[in-house]
Order: structure tokens, then C-alpha cells, then sequence
């Protein structure tokens, strides 16, 4: 589509407004609302994947060796994983450092 | 057209008499129209139900206020409610009483045409109740044969179904025993 | 021929209800709609009508089951009255942006306050602008035929658009009256199968009713508001096909007794055919007047009501419901919108009457007539309005 959402007319819309795209929330950049981001001490990571478990945005993936890391394409840095990390592995930090 | 005003108490089935005399008109092909007068349903509470019948479809839409016949489906309501009011010069007023026209129209200082009828007493020895709307329809087609009275026994047969002989019975029985005093 | 049938009319509602063949009927009991899905529910009890009945717990889940059953491509029927209509209002909105053709009946009921379980036009009036097809029935025939009219337009894929059948509370639902019923045959002709643009169906999702955000609600509104103004086409076509298969021919706008007529009375609803007794008896009396009966009332009938009006000098206008603080009722408040730039201007009197069931007879219009011609002779352009037979006004 060349168009983006913003440039459509009203004979362009689907009947209803229906999105009829399915699954293209993936397209949803929502790692532009964070100010501070989890970055994982990999000394403490005891791999449980709470974390995983725990984030909102399922922006958490495991990795090859079996950590695991989030995708700032989609992580807000909520701080949910820090909170609930069982052996305070995760650190959030500011995006400015 | 003719305008029929029926008046009766909540449960003792005046709006089904309306309802099977416009069905006997419509089914002779004619136009018929019956409604209630409108609102809550109060079992015992003096109520009144409309009849229009014509040959030609039928437009207004209000109620009557000037019956060419008045039906009472119960004595205690010509006390109660000024069941004549408005009836035309000509009209009838046709009730179920035990007393004769001439008492009642004394009684009541009517000087309209009655008919009466003992459709409780008729009603009880039918039905076994003292439900009138059935046997009364008897008597107003006595006073006044706008439909054959043939034409009611379909519509009476579709709504009473296992009781619709007792009923029918009791419709002949009121159409015999009807005096007109006039 | 179908069959002509002596019925209360909320029955034969319900049966072209069953003729129309609809999937789900989600309601609530409310006076005076009672009667309507009363049937059905013995409809499909007994079954004679292969559907689902759903005895929701409120008007909001009747709207929103029906808005469900829309949605996966079923054809849904839903009924209320009043303060039924206020509590499912947040729905009705929605179901109009989802162009899910939901057909509803209205048993038209005051709103209280005070209490009042009577006919007039607000509950309708309240939801003028949800983005509905709105049409009102004059008698019981109309309302079995505008129910199958009503699936034709609101399933047509130009429309896509919910419709309410407006019938006056009591007046017509409770009224045994006879109605031609329709064949088999006849509906098969008339009524295709409901082929939806869009379905919700795990095999091709798609996400109806999402987010508009500022830089496309606009758009969005747009895209609903035209089909609906569009939609008139498909309803005038429709109506022309209904006459062409069962005889009886509608028009968005019906007119009587037009010949030179100098004033004209408009109305809505069931009133429109004792107003035409009306018609007569004062045509008799020597007056010039006649009558529009607006069927249509959303998308409305501009260029049909200028045209019917292009010759008459004076209109009464008969609404049955109040615009508190407004120009009168909504109907006026329409007419005077739509006649602003007419070529012709007609003085446009306003009668408000018949609220809350109020009775109101051929000698009740007539005085209207009268006073009408004596308001417009005293203070022609006055563009005030009248509550009739209020006491101490």
C-alpha cells in the first residue's frame, strides 16, 4: 500500500471501516513511546522466561542460547520484566545512555 | 360503517369480542378493525374495546365516540361507567342483565333502544364460568345482524379451540333469548 | 394473491418477520412491542421459523447480539419501544458505522417522564441521527410489507445499512385489522439471500468496529453518511419492485387529494389516513386542502417533499413529538430546513398533538385546520408552533 492511514479519502475506507488486514498491528511501531529500556545482565539470568511470560506487548523473544531479549521495535519500557525478574537481572535504563 | 363500543371488566374478555367480530367481518370479505383502549391491563378494572366493521377499508384510526351499538359485557358496570355516552339517536345499547329493558332503561333513565339478555346466567350453565364475552356477541347480532352470525363460529372455533362447542353453545343460547324492546 | 388475514398487526408483523426468514431475533420485552416478539418466540418454538430466539437480558445485548449475528453474515431482527431504544442506544450508533443491515421494528412509544406506556414519535425523534433508514407505516399492510421491503434495501451491498420500521405503539400494534399476506413465491422473487461484504469468520479475519483515530473518524462518518443519503435510489427501486410483485406501490413521500390544493396537511404515521378523512370531509366543505404523508423519513426525501409541496401556499405540519426548545417538532424543524431555499416558501404552521396517545379525531384536526388558516391570516411568516388541546395554553 502506498498510501499511509493518513492519506486515505472516504471512497478509499472498506465498508464499515472494516481493517481487512489481518494481524497488522504487527506493523505498529510502539517502541517509540519508550524513555527507558530493559537490558539484561546475562551473570544473573537464570533463563526462567518470566519475563517472557510476563510482557505486555509479547515484544520479549528467547534467543538461540536460550536467553532472553526484547525487540525495541515493539518494547515500550513498561519495566513490567524488571519488576517481575526473580533474580533482578533486568535493569532499566535511560534511553539517553 | 358501523361503530360498536364494547364495555366490560379487565379479564372477562371484551377486547376477544371485538377482536372475533372484525374477524367475521374480514373473513366475509368486508373490512373489520378491533383494538383495546390502550394500556396497562388491570384484571377487574372497568374496561372498554372498539369494533369498526365497513365495506370499505377502514382509515380512522381514533376511538369511538359515537357508537351506533353499545355491548356491556357486565351488569355492575351500567352503574359505574356512563356506558351510552355519546351513542348515536339511533343506536342500541345491548346488555347483560338480569332484569328486563324497561327496568333497566327506568333504572338508568335511558331513552335509547335495549336489548338485554341473562348472558351471566347463560354463561354459567355453558361454561360453567361467568364469562360473558362469547354469549354477548349472541346478543348483539340479536340486536343488530351486521354479520351472519355463521360467520362467527370459524373465528370462535380458531380461538377457543376444545371449549369452542360450549362457547358456540352459549352464543345461540344468548341470540334465542334476547329481548328487544324496541 | 396472498391471502387476506384478519390479525392483530403486531402478529402479522411477526409473521413477515418468519417470511423474511431471519437467523436471529434478539429482543426484550417492552410495551408496546410485546405482542411482535411474543409470536416469534411461538414461532420458533413450534417450529415454523428455523432461527435462533434469544431472550436477552436488556435492549443493550439485544442490539449487540444482533450486531453479532450481523457481523458473521446472518440475518438479524430486533424490536423495542421507548426506554427500550434509550437503554440499546450506544449500539444502534455503532451497528449504523459497521453497516451491519440489522432491521428493527419500533413500536413507537413516548419517553417518559412522566411514566407513559403510550404512543408518540420521541423515542424515534431521540435517535434521529444515528444513521439509520427510518420509514413510517400508515396501517398494518404496510408494516408486512416494509419488513420484507426492509431486508431488500438495508442487505442491498449499495446500502449496507440498518433500518427501523417505525409503527405507532397501540394505534397499529395492537389493532386486528386485515393484511394481505404475501406468497412464498412472492418473498423468493422479492427478498434475495443476505450476501454480506464482509464477514467475521475465523478463516478470514478481518477486525470490524476498530479505532478511528482524528485523522480518518471524518472520513469514516463520510463513508457512512453517503451511502445512507445514496441509499434513497435503492429504497425508491425497491419500493417500485415491491408493487411490481404484490401490487401495493410506495413512494418515499405519499400525497391525497392534491388537485389545486392551497394547504396542505403533512404528517407522519398512522395519523396520515384519518387526516385524509380529514381531507374529505373538509374538501366537502368547500376548502382547498390535501395531504403528504412522509414514509421516509431518514434519508430524507428533499427533492420528493419539495416537489409535492412546489404548489401549496400554506402547510400544516402534524408532529407527534417535541423538540424541547426547538422550532417546533422535528418534523416542522425539517420541512422549514428543507423549504429555506424552495422556490417555493409556504407558510408553515406547526401542530404538536397526540403525545402519549392522546387521542385525536377528525373534529380535533379540523380545528387545527381552522386555527391554522386563522394563525397564517393573522402573522403569515410566523415561524412558531402550537401544542393542540393543551389545557390552559
Amino acid at each position: 500500500m502506498s498510501k499511509t492511514r493518513q492519506d486515505l479519502t472516504w471512497q478509499e475506507l472498506e465498508i464499515g471501516a472494516t481493517i481487512i488486514t489481518p494481524g497488522n498491528s504487527d506493523e505498529y511501531k510502539s517502541g517509540d513511546w519508550r524513555s527507558i529500556r530493559p537490558v539484561v545482565d546475562k551473570k544473573k539470568c537464570i533463563k526462567c522466561g518470566t519475563c517472557y511470560i510476563f510482557c505486555p506487548d509479547a515484544a520479549i523473544y528467547e534467543t538461540e542460547d536460550g536467553f532472553f531479549e526484547a525487540d525495541m521495535f515493539y518494547c515500550k519500557g513498561c519495566g513490567i520484566c524488571a519488576q517481575e525478574c526473580p533474580t533482578q537481572a533486568i535493569e532499566m535504563v535511560e534511553e539517553e545512555e | 360503517m358501523l361503530e360498536i363500543r364494547l364495555h366490560g371488566r379487565g379479564g372477562q374478555g371484551a377486547v376477544t369480542s371485538a377482536e372475533l367480530l372484525a374477524l367475521s367481518a374480514i373473513n366475509e370479505g368486508k373490512y373489520g378493525q378491533a383494538f383495546p383502549s390502550f394500556g396497562p391491563e388491570r384484571r377487574g378494572a372497568p374496561v372498554v374495546a372498539f369494533c369498526r366493521v365497513d365495506d370499505k377499508q377502514i382509515k380512522i384510526r381514533s376511538e369511538i365516540n359515537n357508537p351506533d351499538l353499545v355491548l356491556v359485557l357486565d351488569p355492575s358496570i351500567l352503574r359505574i361507567v356512563n356506558v351510552t355516552a355519546g351513542l348515536k339517536d339511533d343506536g342500541i345499547l345491548i346488555t347483560n342483565t338480569k332484569y328486563t329493558a324497561d327496568e333497566i332503561g327506568k333504572e338508568l333513565g335511558l331513552k335509547c333502544k335495549i336489548a338485554v339478555v341473562n348472558a351471566t346466567r347463560i354463561a354459567r350453565e355453558e361454561l360453567g364460568l361467568p364469562i360473558t364475552n362469547t354469549t354477548m356477541l349472541g346478543a348483539l347480532l340479536k340486536a343488530r345482524a351486521f354479520v351472519d352470525p355463521e360467520s362467527l363460529i370459524g373465528p370462535l372455533k380458531d380461538r377457543f379451540g376444545r371449549i369452542a362447542e360450549k362457547n358456540i353453545k352459549a352464543f345461540k343460547r344468548a341470540f334465542e333469548e334476547t329481548q328487544l324492546a324496541f | 394473491m396472498g391471502k387476506r388475514i384478519g390479525l392483530e398487526v403486531s402478529l402479522s408483523a411477526a409473521e413477515a418477520v418468519k417470511m423474511a426468514n431471519v437467523d436471529c431475533i434478539a429482543a426484550y420485552p417492552i410495551t408496546p412491542q410485546t405482542h411482535i416478539v411474543e409470536h416469534l418466540s411461538e414461532l420458533v418454538n413450534n417450529g415454523e421459523l428455523d432461527a435462533e430466539f434469544i431472550p436477552v437480558e436488556s435492549e443493550h445485548s439485544a442490539m449487540s447480539v444482533s450486531a453479532g449475528v450481523s457481523a458473521v453474515g446472518a440475518r438479524a431482527f430486533t424490536c423495542t419501544s421507548s426506554q427500550g431504544l434509550s437503554l440499546m442506544n450506544e449500539i444502534v450508533h455503532i451497528v449504523a458505522s459497521m453497516r451491519l443491515p440489522i432491521v428493527m421494528i419500533l413500536a413507537n412509544r413516548s419517553m417518559s417522564g412522566p411514566i407513559s406506556i403510550w404512543n408518540d414519535h420521541t423515542d424515534v425523534m431521540s435517535i434521529r441521527d444515528c444513521g439509520w433508514i427510518q420509514v413510517f407505516a400508515n396501517n398494518g399492510q404496510e408494516v408486512f410489507d416494509n419488513v420484507l421491503f426492509a431486508y431488500r434495501v438495508a442487505e442491498s451491498q449499495k446500502v449496507m445499512l440498518p433500518l427501523i420500521i417505525n409503527i405507532d405503539g397501540f394505534i397499529l400494534t395492537h389493532v386486528i385489522e386485515p393484511v394481505e399476506f404475501w406468497e412464498k413465491e412472492q418473498v423468493k422473487q422479492y427478498l434475495p439471500d443476505f450476501k454480506p461484504v464482509y464477514t467475521m469468520h475465523p478463516d478470514r479475519p478481518v477486525t470490524m468496529g476498530g479505532v478511528g483515530m482524528p485523522y480518518v473518524f471524518s472520513e469514516a462518518k463520510v463513508a457512512q453518511d453517503e451511502p445512507l443519503i445514496q441509499s434513497k435510489a435503492e429504497i425508491i427501486t425497491a419500493w417500485k419492485e415491491l408493487g411490481d410483485v404484490v401490487g401495493r406501490y410506495y413512494k418515499p413521500v405519499e400525497t391525497y387529494r392534491m388537485e389545486d390544493a392551497e394547504t396542505l396537511f403533512v404528517t407522519q404515521g398512522s395519523f396520515g389516513e384519518t387526516v385524509s378523512l380529514v381531507v374529505d370531509a373538509l374538501r366537502n366543505e368547500g376548502e382547498s386542502v390535501g395531504l403528504v404523508m412522509d414514509r421516509l423519513w431518514r434519508p430524507f426525501p428533499f427533492d420528493e417533499f419539495r416537489e409535492a409541496t412546489s404548489q401549496a401556499k400554506n402547510l400544516i405540519v402534524i408532529d407527534r413529538a417535541i423538540s424541547y426548545g426547538g422550532q417546533g417538532g422535528p418534523l416542522a424543524i425539517d420541512i422549514r430546513s428543507a423549504l429555506y431555499k424552495g422556490e417555493n416558501q409556504p407558510n408553515i404552521t406547526n401542530f404538536i398533538c397526540g403525545l402519549a396517545g392522546r387521542d385525536v379525531t377528525i373534529n380535533d384536526f379540523k380545528n387545527i385546520y381552522h386555527r391554522a388558516m386563522e394563525k397564517i391570516k393573522e402573522n403569515p411568516m410566523e415561524e412558531d408552533f402550537e401544542y393542540y388541546g393543551v389545557r390552559g395554553k
